[in-house]
C-alpha cells in the first residue's frame, strides 16, 4: 500500500497518467463495497478510518443501500510497474429515474468498470447503463463480483458478459470486494485498458458538471470533469447554458475528503465552490468556462431535467401548509429535477403540484419532507402529462388529471416508454401477460444465457406509475429486472374517471385511465371508498363517472343507530372522555359536500395508487 | 350509595364490570368475609365526610353477583349503611341478584332487611342466546326468580334483558319479551349487546367464530322492544330503561340527574362535590387499603364547568324528559331544524322549549348529544 508516495498534484498532472471511470452496477452488487476497497488499497483511507459504504452520504441511501448522487473520489495509484497514476472513480446512481445523471457522469470518464455479482448476473438497469457506456465510447472492463459466495457461477455469467460486450470470457475479472480478491488486478486493468484523457490544455477552459450538491455549510459543490484547459481557483468563471458569472471561491479533488488545490487541468475530475446556494445554478451537463477568453462552444449533451411523473402533495393537517412550503423550497436547493407548484383541491385544501424524474425521486422526496420537516402527507395518485387536442385543434398540456379539460377532445397523447426486462425464461409467459394487460407491445426478445432472457416492450409510462414493478416482481418471484427510458408519445383512447361523492366530485381521486380499463378503476375506488367511509346520518351513493355518464355505483347506507347502551355512575367519566374525542376527532373530518370522510380514509383511498416501496 | 360486589361463580364472556371467580382469586380474598371490607369503607365515608347531613335515599348493590355474599351478608352491609348514614324514609334499597343464587329463603329475608327492589339478569328465554352469552342459569329460572321476588314482598323487581346477540333471531327476543312480562316486573332495562374490548367474546368475534353484532339489527330490536313493553304498560324514562309509573329507579335517575353519590367497594365510582373519584379494582388490594387504615381510592378527578355541562348534557338527554333547550351549548336554530327535519327530536316538546328524543332519536342519542354540545 502506497503510503507518502509522490503524488502528481491537482492541476499540475499530466493527463497521460489519469484513468478516469465509473463503476456500472446494480444496486445490491457491490459497487459501494469495491469502491470501499479501492479506497483501502491505494491508502486514501485507512483501515481505521474506513467506514462501510464510505462514499455514500444521504440517510436514506445508508438504510436503502443505494446510491443517489455522485461523488468523485482522487485516487493516487503506484502501479506494479513503479509509475504513480491518478484513477478518478465517479460513482453513479443505479436507478432509472436518474438517467441523465448517469449519462453525465459516464460523458466524464474514458472507461467503466461493468460490476456484476456472480451469483446473479447481470441486471436490466445494468445493461441499460452499459449500453449508453457503450455509446458513449467507453472502454468496459467487465468483472464479477462476490466469488467468494458459495452461490457464485462465475462461468456462466462470465459467458453471459462476454456474449454482450464481445469480449472474451478469460477477460471478464474475477473479484470480491468483500475479502479483497482481485482487486489489486483490477487496479492494474483500470491503468493497463483504460485510456487516458485527451484535451487542449492551450485551449479556452471547459470543464462538464457531472453532479452539484447541496453543502449546508460550503454551498453548492460543483462536480467536474476538465476537458480542455484550466480551472484555476480565483478566477471568475461563467456557466455556458445562463451566462452567469461566479467567483471561484475553492476548486479541489476529493481523497476521500475536499482538498483544496490551485487549479484543476486537462483530464482532471475535482470539485468547484462558487459561493451560490441553489443547485440549479450549478446545472449537470452544463459547461464552465473562465469568464475571460472563455470557450465559445459549450459541451454537448446538456439537457433541462424533465419531470416525468406527477402527483399532488397535501400536508394532512391544513395548517401545516406554511411548512410544506419551506421545506420543499429547502429540498429543491439540493435537487435540481425537483419541480412545483401551488395546487388547491376541493377534498385535500391547500398542496403542491409536484414533477419528479421518476417514482423513486418521487418517494425519495415524500420520505424526506415528512422525516425531516416532520409532516403528515397525503399525495395523491400519481400522473403522467398529456397532450389533449381539442376539437378546434388547440393543444393543453395536463399535469393534473382536474385540468383534463371539460370541452370536446379530438386526440390525447400520453408518454410511452421503451422497456427492457431480464428474467428467468419460466417466467417469460407470465410477463408476457402482464405487459399485454398494460397495454404493451413486444419490441423483441434475446436470449442472454440459457435461462435468462431479455424482453423489450413498448408501454405506456402511465401504465407502470401504477404498480407495475410490483407486479412483475410478484409474477417472477422477484427475480426480473426492469429499466426504461422515454421513448415519445402515443394517441390514446384515454378518459376521465371522476368519483362523486353524494353527487359531488371529489377531485383528489379523478384519474385519467384508458377507456377499457375506465370500468376496472371505478369499482375499485368506489368499493374501496364504500369500506372506508363510516356511515353517516344520511344515505350516500359513491358514483364513478366519465363526463355525466355514471358507470358503476355503491351505496353506503345511512346509520340508525349511534348510541351507548348503558350509561351509570361508573360509565360517566369515560363516556364523557369518548365523546370529548368524538368531538376531536372531528376536526379531523374533511367534508365533502356533507359527508364528513375521515383522513385516514383519503389516505388509504389513495394508497392503492401510491407507487410500490422498492 | 353504591356498593360493588366483585365476585361471580362463572365468568360471562360478554362481561367487562370488575368482578373475579374464585379460581381467578384463588386464596387471596375470602368471600365469606368480603362484607366486612364493605363495611370498613363504609364507616371510613363516613369520617371522611362526617359534616354532611343528609341521609342515603337510594342503595344499589351491583356487581359481580351479590346475592353470592348470602343474606346475611347483604343486610348487614345495608345495616351498617342505616347505621353509620341514616336511611330516608322511603330510600330505595336495591340488590341484583342472578337467578341461580336466590331462593324464596333468602328473598324473604333480604326484604325483611330492608331491601324494597331485586333486579335480575335474565338476558334472554332462549337457550342458544344464553349459551352465546355464557349464562349458566337455565331460561326460566329468571322468571321464576322474578316471581319468587314478588312473592316474597317486593313490589319491586328488575329484569335485565340483552338483545342483538349474535344467532338471536326476531322470535327469540319476542319470547323473551312475552316471558318478562308475564313474570309480572314493574321494569325492565334491555340492552344492545356490546362487544367490549379485552373479553372473550370480543376474542371470539375478532376470531371469526362468531359474527359481530350488526347495528342495523339491534335498532330493528331496539323498537321490538319498545313496542313490546309499551304496550305491557311500561314506557321508556332512559333510553335502555322501561318501568311502569312509579317505578322508575330512583337510584339510576340519581345518577342522570347528576347527584351526589358515594361508591363502596373494589372498582368503585363516587361523585361528590364536583368531583369523582374511584377504587383499587382488585379485592385483596382494596381490603388491605382499608385494614391499614387507608383509603381506597385510586384516582380521582376534579371536574371543570364545562366537563359538568358535558355531563349534565350527555345524560340529561337520554331522559324521556329531556332538557330544556337553552341549557344546550352549542344549540343553534339550523341544528334545531335539522334534528326537527330529520324527525330525532319531539316537535311539540320543542314548541314547549324541551329536547325530547324521539324513538329514532334515541337511536342517535349520542349523535344528537354531540351536535347539541358546543
Amino acid at each position: 500500500m502506497p503510503v507518502n508516495a509522490p503524488t502528481p498534484k491537482p492541476g499540475a498532472t499530466d493527463p497521460s497518467v489519469i484513468r478516469n471511470f465509473c463503476i456500472i452496477a446494480h444496486i445490491d452488487h457491490g459497487k459501494s463495497t469495491l469502491a470501499d476497497r479501492m479506497l483501502q488499497q491505494t491508502g486514501v483511507v485507512d483501515d481505521r478510518a474506513m467506514r462501510a459504504q464510505y462514499l455514500d452520504r444521504m440517510d436514506i441511501e445508508r438504510e436503502r443501500g443505494i446510491t443517489i448522487k455522485s461523488q468523485a473520489v482522487r485516487l493516487p495509484y503506484r502501479a506494479v510497474d513503479g509509475a504513480d497514476y491518478v484513477l478518478n472513480m465517479i460513482d453513479t446512481p443505479g436507478h432509472v429515474d436518474f438517467t441523465y445523471e448517469v449519462s453525465r457522469s459516464l460523458a466524464a470518464c474514458e472507461g467503466a468498470v461493468l460490476l456484476v455479482d456472480a451469483a446473479q448476473g447481470i441486471e436490466a438497469q445494468t445493461l441499460a447503463n452499459l449500453y449508453l457506456a457503450l455509446e458513449n465510447d467507453l472502454t468496459i472492463i467487465p468483472v464479477l463480483n462476490k466469488i467468494d459466495l458459495p452461490a457464485a457461477q462465475p462461468e456462466k455469467y462470465a459467458a453471459e458478459l462476454a456474449h454482450i460486450i464481445g469480449c472474451s470470457p478469460d477477460d471478464v475479472l474475477l473479484v470480491s470486494a468483500k475479502t479483497g480478491i482481485g482487486v489489486g488486478e483490477l487496479l492494474e486493468e483500470i491503468v493497463a485498458s483504460i485510456p487516458a484523457p485527451v484535451g487542449d490544455a492551450s485551449a479556452p477552459a471547459r470543464a462538464m458538471i457531472f453532479d452539484s450538491v447541496y453543502d449546508t455549510y460550503r454551498g453548492v459543490v460543483t462536480y467536474v470533469r476538465v476537458i480542455d484547459g484550466h480551472i484555476s481557483k480565483r478566477e471568475r468563471i461563467q456557466m455556458m447554458s445562463t451566462g452567469a458569472v461566479h467567483e471561484l471561491l475553492e476548486v479541489g479533488v476529493i481523497s476521500p475528503e475536499p482538498v483544496p488545490a490551485a487549479g484543476l487541468g486537462v483530464g482532471e475530475v475535482g470539485y468547484l465552490i462558487t459561493g451560490v446556494k441553489d443547485v440549479r445554478q450549478s446545472r449537470v451537463g452544463d459547461t464552465v468556462t473562465s469568464e475571460r477568453s472563455g470557450a465559445t462552444e459549450a459541451l454537448g449533451g446538456y439537457q433541462d431535467p424533465k419531470p416525468m411523473v406527477f402527483s399532488g402533495l397535501y400536508p394532512i393537517d391544513g395548517s401545516d401548509y406554511p411548512e410544506l412550503r419551506d421545506a420543499l423550497d429547502k429540498l429543491k436547493l439540493n435537487d435540481a429535477a425537483l419541480v412545483y407548484e401551488p395546487e388547491t383541491s376541493l377534498a385535500l385544501g391547500f398542496g403542491f403540484r409536484c414533477g419528479f424524474l421518476g417514482l423513486l425521486h418521487m418517494e425519495i422526496v415524500r420520505e424526506r419532507l415528512e422525516r425531516e420537516a416532520n409532516l403528515d402527507l397525503i399525495s395523491t395518485a400519481p400522473n403522467v402529462i398529456y397532450r389533449v387536442v381539442l376539437d378546434d385543434d388547440k393543444e393543453i398540456v395536463v399535469t393534473n388529471p382536474s385540468e383534463f379539460p371539460t370541452q370536446k377532445v379530438s386526440r390525447i397523447y400520453e408518454p410511452i416508454v421503451k422497456s427492457t426486462i431480464i428474467l428467468p425464461s419460466e417466467f417469460v409467459g407470465t410477463v408476457m401477460e402482464l405487459c399485454q394487460q398494460r397495454r404493451g407491445t413486444l419490441l423483441g426478445m434475446d436470449y442472454l444465457s440459457e435461462d435468462r432472457v431479455e424482453m423489450r416492450y413498448t408501454l405506456p409510462l402511465a401504465e407502470i406509475v401504477f404498480d407495475f414493478f410490483d407486479a412483475l416482481k410478484s409474477r417472477t418471484r422477484g427475480y426480473a429486472s426492469l429499466d426504461y427510458e422515454l421513448t415519445g408519445e402515443q394517441d390514446a383512447d384515454l378518459v376521465k374517471v371522476d368519483i362523486l361523492l353524494h353527487g359531488d366530485p371529489v377531485d383528489a381521486f379523478s384519474a385519467i385511465v384508458h377507456r377499457d380499463k375506465a370500468m376496472a378503476y371505478g369499482t375499485m375506488m368506489t368499493s374501496k371508498l364504500k369500506e372506508l367511509i363510516p356511515r353517516q346520518q344520511f344515505e350516500v351513493p359513491i358514483q364513478a363517472a366519465i363526463g355525466s355518464r355514471v358507470i358503476t355505483r355503491e351505496t353506503i347506507r345511512a346509520i340508525r343507530k349511534d348510541v351507548l347502551a348503558k350509561c351509570y355512575g361508573g360509565d360517566i367519566s369515560r363516556k364523557r372522555k369518548l365523546l370529548e374525542k368524538q368531538k376531536e376527532g372531528k376536526k379531523r373530518m374533511k367534508m365533502v359536500g356533507r359527508v364528513e370522510v375521515p383522513q385516514e380514509a383519503f389516505v388509504a383511498a389513495l394508497s392503492t395508487t401510491e407507487p410500490p416501496k422498492k | 350509595m353504591y356498593v360493588h360486589v366483585p365476585f361471580c361463580a362463572s365468568r360471562c364472556g360478554y362481561c367487562d364490570f370488575n368482578t373475579y371467580t374464585a379460581t381467578e382469586l384463588g386464596d387471596s380474598v375470602h368471600r365469606d368475609t368480603f362484607h366486612e371490607s364493605l363495611i370498613d369503607e363504609i364507616r371510613f365515608a363516613r369520617q371522611k365526610i362526617s359534616n354532611d347531613p343528609r341521609p342515603v335515599s337510594t342503595v344499589f348493590i351491583g356487581g359481580g353477583t351479590p346475592t353470592l355474599l348470602g343474606a346475611d351478608a347483604l343486610t348487614s352491609i345495608l345495616g351498617s349503611i342505616r347505621d353509620e348514614f341514616r336511611l330516608a324514609d322511603d330510600a330505595e334499597v336495591t340488590t341484583e341478584a342472578n337467578p341461580d343464587s336466590v331462593d324464596v329463603a333468602m328473598l324473604e329475608r333480604l326484604r325483611a332487611g330492608g331491601f324494597t327492589r331485586i333486579s335480575l339478569g335474565m338476558q334472554s328465554s332462549s337457550p342458544r342466546v344464553l349459551q352465546v352469552l355464557d349464562r349458566t342459569h337455565t331460561p326460566g329460572a329468571s322468571v321464576a326468580a322474578a316471581r319468587m321476588a314478588r312473592a316474597a314482598g317486593f313490589e319491586h323487581v328488575n329484569l335485565d334483558l340483552i338483545y342483538g346477540t349474535p344467532g338471536e333471531s326476531d322470535d327469540d327476543l319476542r319470547r323473551s319479551l312475552d316471558d318478562v312480562i308475564s313474570a309480572g316486573v314493574d321494569h325492565v332495562s334491555a340492552y344492545a349487546l356490546i362487544v367490549e374490548d379485552g373479553t372473550p367474546l370480543a376474542r371470539r368475534v375478532r376470531r371469526g367464530e362468531l359474527a359481530s353484532p350488526d347495528d342495523d339489527v339491534m335498532a330493528d330490536r331496539y323498537l321490538i322492544v319498545d313496542d313490546v313493553l309499551s304496550q305491557a304498560g311500561m314506557h321508556w324514562y332512559e333510553v335502555s330503561n322501561w318501568a311502569r309509573p312509579g317505578a322508575e329507579c330512583r337510584h339510576n335517575l340519581g345518577y342522570w340527574h347528576g347527584d351526589d353519590w358515594w361508591g363502596i367497594g373494589p372498582g368503585a365510582h363516587g361523585y361528590l362535590a364536583g368531583e369523582r373519584w374511584w377504587n383499587v379494582k382488585h379485592p385483596r388490594t382494596y381490603a388491605e387499603r382499608l385494614t391499614s387504615g387507608q383509603s381506597p381510592e385510586d384516582g380521582r378527578e376534579a371536574l371543570t364547568d364545562a366537563e359538568k355541562q358535558t355531563e349534565s348534557v350527555m345524560l340529561g338527554v337520554r331522559l324521556a324528559k329531556g332538557m330544556p333547550t337553552e341549557y344546550l351549548p352549542g344549540m343553534t336554530d339550523a341544528i334545531g331544524a335539522d334534528l326537527l327535519s330529520r324527525g330525532l327530536v319531539d316537535e311539540q316538546a320543542w314548541a314547549a322549549g324541551r329536547l325530547v328524543l324521539t324513538r329514532a332519536g334515541r337511536l342517535m342519542a349520542d349523535a344528537v348529544v354531540r351536535s347539541v354540545l358546543e
